[in-house]
This record gives C-alpha cells, structure tokens and sequence, in this order.
C-alpha cells in the first residue's frame, strides 16, 4: 500500500501553514497565538505568583504548571463536554514536561508559573501547537529561559513517512499510521516531548526524528520572528 | 479592599469622569464584532469591547426534546471563566460569576423568543435541534457580560445547520440553512457606583460596582430580560434610569451586529 500525494498537495517533509504572534492577551504576563492549518492554540502566562494549594509549595524553587484545555467547539464533531478529561489531563502533564527543561526557575521558591493552553480550533497536532505557544508565552512573560521550545508531529501513512500529519492522515484509512508527537530545544537540539501512537521500525523512527528536528527548526525561525516583532527596536 | 479606589472612582464620576477618559455612559473603543473565524463550529464569534475579547461558538446536535414541550428544540448556554483570560480565574467547575454570565445571556435568548424553537423541531416528541452555545472569554479587561451577549447573537447569525440524513448529523458538510431567528436581544450592563450610572466598566471600575442592571431589549425598545447584581439596592428612579440607558445603549450596539 502507498500513499502517493498528501491530501492538501504538500511536501512530505512540509509543515501545514503557519501563523505565530505574541502579546495577544494583554491581561497575561505572557502570551501568544500559535496556528498551525486549522489547529489554533492560545497560551496565557501567569506568574510566577503565590502558589494554592499550599503543599504544593516548593521552599527551593518554583514549581511549573500547565493546563490544556480545548474549547467545547474546537472539535469537528459533537461538542467537547467542559472540565478537562483523561486525555487532556495527560496532555497537560506532558507538555509541563516538555517545557520545564528551558526554564529555570531557582530564583522563585514556593511560587508557581501557570501556563493555560486554550484551543478554539482543533484538527491534528493540538498538543504540539499549544507547546509552542506556551513556549513563546513563557518567553513574553520574560522569564530566564535556556532555549525556546518547539514541537510538531512526524509519523508514517501507509508506506511515507511525514511531518505534521492533519486530521485525514491521522485517520488513514487503509493501511498503518503512526503519529509522534515531538518537542525539540532547538539550540541544544534535545527532545522534551516523545510520544508515540502505532507502529514503526527503529531505523523509521530515527529518520522521523530527525525530519521533525528539521521542521522544528523552521518553526524555531517563526516564533522568533514573532517574539521579535513584538519587541521590535525603536528610534529614539 | 478597594475602599481608595472607590473614592477615588466617585470623585473623578463627580467631576464627569472616569479613570481611562470617557464619559459615563461611552463603550470602549473599538467595538470590534467578527464571526465566522472557528471551522470546528456551526456558528462563531469574537467580539472586542476595548481590550475585553470574547470567543463564542455554537454546536448543534440532534437530541430528545424536553417532555413539556416535544414541539421545540432547545438550547444551552455555557461560559467558562477560562482562567488565561483573567489573573484572578481558577480551574475548577463553574463558579456563580460563570453560571449568571450563561444564565443572563441564555434569558435573553429564550425569553425574547429569539429564535423560532418550533422550527428546530425534527420529528415531535423524538428528534429536535440542540443548540450549544459556548462563551469563552480569552481577556478579560471588564463587562464580560455585554460583550459574551454580542458575541451570543453574532454567533447565533452565523450559524448554519450542518447536513443531517434522519439518523446521523455529518459535520463535515454544512449546509446553507441559517437558524430561524426573530429578534436580537440585545443586553447592556448598567453600573451603579455612588449615585452616578455608567456603562461598560473596565477592571477597575468592577471592583468598585454597588449595584448593576442587565438589560436585555430588542429592536423596538421592548425589554425581555432583566438581572440586577451588586450588594446594593436600588430605588425605582435609579432602576428608571438604568433601563432607559440600558435601551439606548442597546441601539447603538445593535448596530455592529
């Protein structure tokens, strides 16, 4: 079985349009816009800020702390019910993960930096993108960051292997998918985020990766053409 | 807590003023009213009032009708206080402030009759419309509450029936059918702070609210819902008042729909 032509015509390496801004939500610290096709991903930061519960408090350092959350009619289908579930629960404790490793956060015991991931729109990749929003958001907010981070899927249909698979790739009819979802630190080039959903061959997996470290880098280029356009230099 | 700002609030309110310019019963600018932006829905919008900024979208889906009236479909509002939108929000299941934003808007709707609710009727007693409709605040700088219901009708206006075969609803083919709307309620808070009213308050201006009247009315001036709020009571004059405001105001709002 092949898969000869991506449905919307791209390349098999190329990322769905693009469209990144920063500062869109002017009560957050940070905050930013991250649209990838028709995935649309808000992030909001606040903080860091006095941390309730109490024991959650960490006396050597600030904690992190990331809630996605999709929008009752992101979804394609029937409305998504409010109030989190299972799956936006485990998105929301993997992109803490993938975030964590750039920031450092010493400087602020026993406070929290909260991070909300909110999607209006979904098809495919919304983990991915609200990482990468988040990721501009924590760099608004002008916390210390040791590199941005940036996220896409890679992954296989029938017999290609892909970037940034949308919502009819994903759901392939006949024959296998695989989808990952990954996090790179670009400038470091080390991966926060590994997930995978399906089945592929070690020597696949290991050319995947490096397909998404090149689309991250791409998209490393967008988020910091949209940090700067925010902070953009000034006569005086 | 906000005692200073208060006074300070009433003071500058004397003199005719209020903290960011305007006069007493002036919106913010721009009033910016948009729909259409969200594929995943039947029917969206974003309003801006100032830098207050709302999304609302509008699912529809095929269900029961309620036993008392199995000629009508129905609706659901919802709102979440989405807590990128504001630094005071937090998780968790609705709160009050976020069940009477959904309530207010979702009065104005039914009670205005707004929308022909026997014509989402499918098959009596079995198979109706239902039509969910979401507020979802993204910054929230001030009156939630008339930019959520701008929002609501712009949506409402939006909104196309996906393709439904007698059994399944297909959400990928929408088709050109618009929802049966009659009116446009539209609803305008007004703030009572000392003795002077004003409108469309921004987040300070909230903290210091003795008392507040949501007015809903439609084109011709009639009112359809009504919801006071604040800790302090109000006279007959000042309601009097307050609903004349309310409708004058709701006209030239009613215009950026």
């Amino acid at each position: 079985m092949t898969y000869k032509q991506r449905i919307d015509g791209r390349g098999f390496d190329e990322t769905r349009p693009i469209e990144a801004k920063v500062g869109v939500i002017q009560r957050a610290d940070g905050s930013a816009m991250f649209k990838i096709g028709n995935t649309w991903a808000y992030a909001a930061v606040y903080g860091p800020r006095n941390l309730h519960p109490k024991f959650l408090q960490d006396p050597q350092k600030g904690i992190l702390r990331c809630n996605y959350n999709m929008m009752p009619f992101s979804s394609s289908g029937e409305r998504v019910r409010p109030g989190g579930s299972r799956r936006s629960k485990e998105i929301s404790f993997v992109t803490e993960k993938a975030l964590l490793p750039v920031l450092n956060l010493d400087e602020y015991p026993n406070s929290v930096v909260d991070v909300f991931i909110e999607l209006p729109q979904t098809e495919a990749g919304s983990r991915c993108a609200g990482i990468c929003a988040a990721s501009m958001a924590l760099a608004d907010a002008g916390l210390e960051m040791k590199d941005l981070v940036c996220a896409v899927s890679v992954g296989k249909v029938a017999d290609k292997l892909l970037v940034d698979l949308d919502y009819s790739e994903e759901s392939y009819p006949d024959g296998h998918v695989a989808d990952i979802p990954i996090a790179v630190m670009p400038n470091s080039e080390k991966i926060t985020l590994l997930q995978m959903d399906g089945e592929v061959k070690k020597e696949e997996l290991m050319k995947l990766l490096e397909m998404g470290k090149k689309a991250c880098m791409d998209i490393y280029e967008i988020q910091k053409k949209a940090l700067k356009e925010k902070y953009h230099e000034v006569d005086v | 807590m906000y005692r200073e700002l208060r006074i300070h609030i009433i003071s500058l309110l004397n003199a005719g003023l209020r903290l960011d310019g305007r006069k007493l019963t002036e919106y913010r600018n721009p009033i910016e009213v948009k729909h259409g932006m969200i594929k995943t829905a039947e029917g969206s919008a974003r309003v801006k009032i100032g830098e207050t900024e709302v999304l609302v979208g509008i699912k529809m889906e095929v269900g029961e009708p309620y036993p008392d009236t199995p000629d009508e479909g129905t609706i659901i509002v919802g709102a979440e206080l989405l807590p990128l939108s504001n630094p005071d929000f937090e998780l968790g299941p609705p709160g009050i402030q976020a069940v009477e934003l959904a309530r207010v808007v979702d009065r104005g709707i039914r009670e205005s009759k707004a929308i022909d609710f026997k014509k989402l009727c499918i098959k009596p007693g079995e198979k109706v419309w239902q039509l969910l409709i979401d507020m979802c605040p993204l910054n929230d700088a001030g009156n939630l509450l008339d930019a959520s219901s701008l929002a609501a009708l712009e949506a409402l206006k939006d909104a196309k029936f996906p393709s439904f075969d007698g059994e399944n609803v297909d959400y990928k083919q929408k088709t050109d059918k618009a929802l049966p709307l009659e009116k446009l309620p539209i609803a305008v808070t007004v703030i009572k702070i000392g003795d002077k009213f004003i409108v469309d308050p921004d987040t300070e201006e909230e903290k210091a609210v003795d008392a507040r009247l949501t007015v809903s009315s439609i084109e011709n001036g009639t009112l359809c819902a009504l919801q006071k709020g604040g800790d302090f009571p109000l006279t007959l004059s000042d309601i009097d008042k307050m609903i004349d405001i309310g409708i004058e105001k709701g006209k030239e709002l009613r215009k950026y729909l």
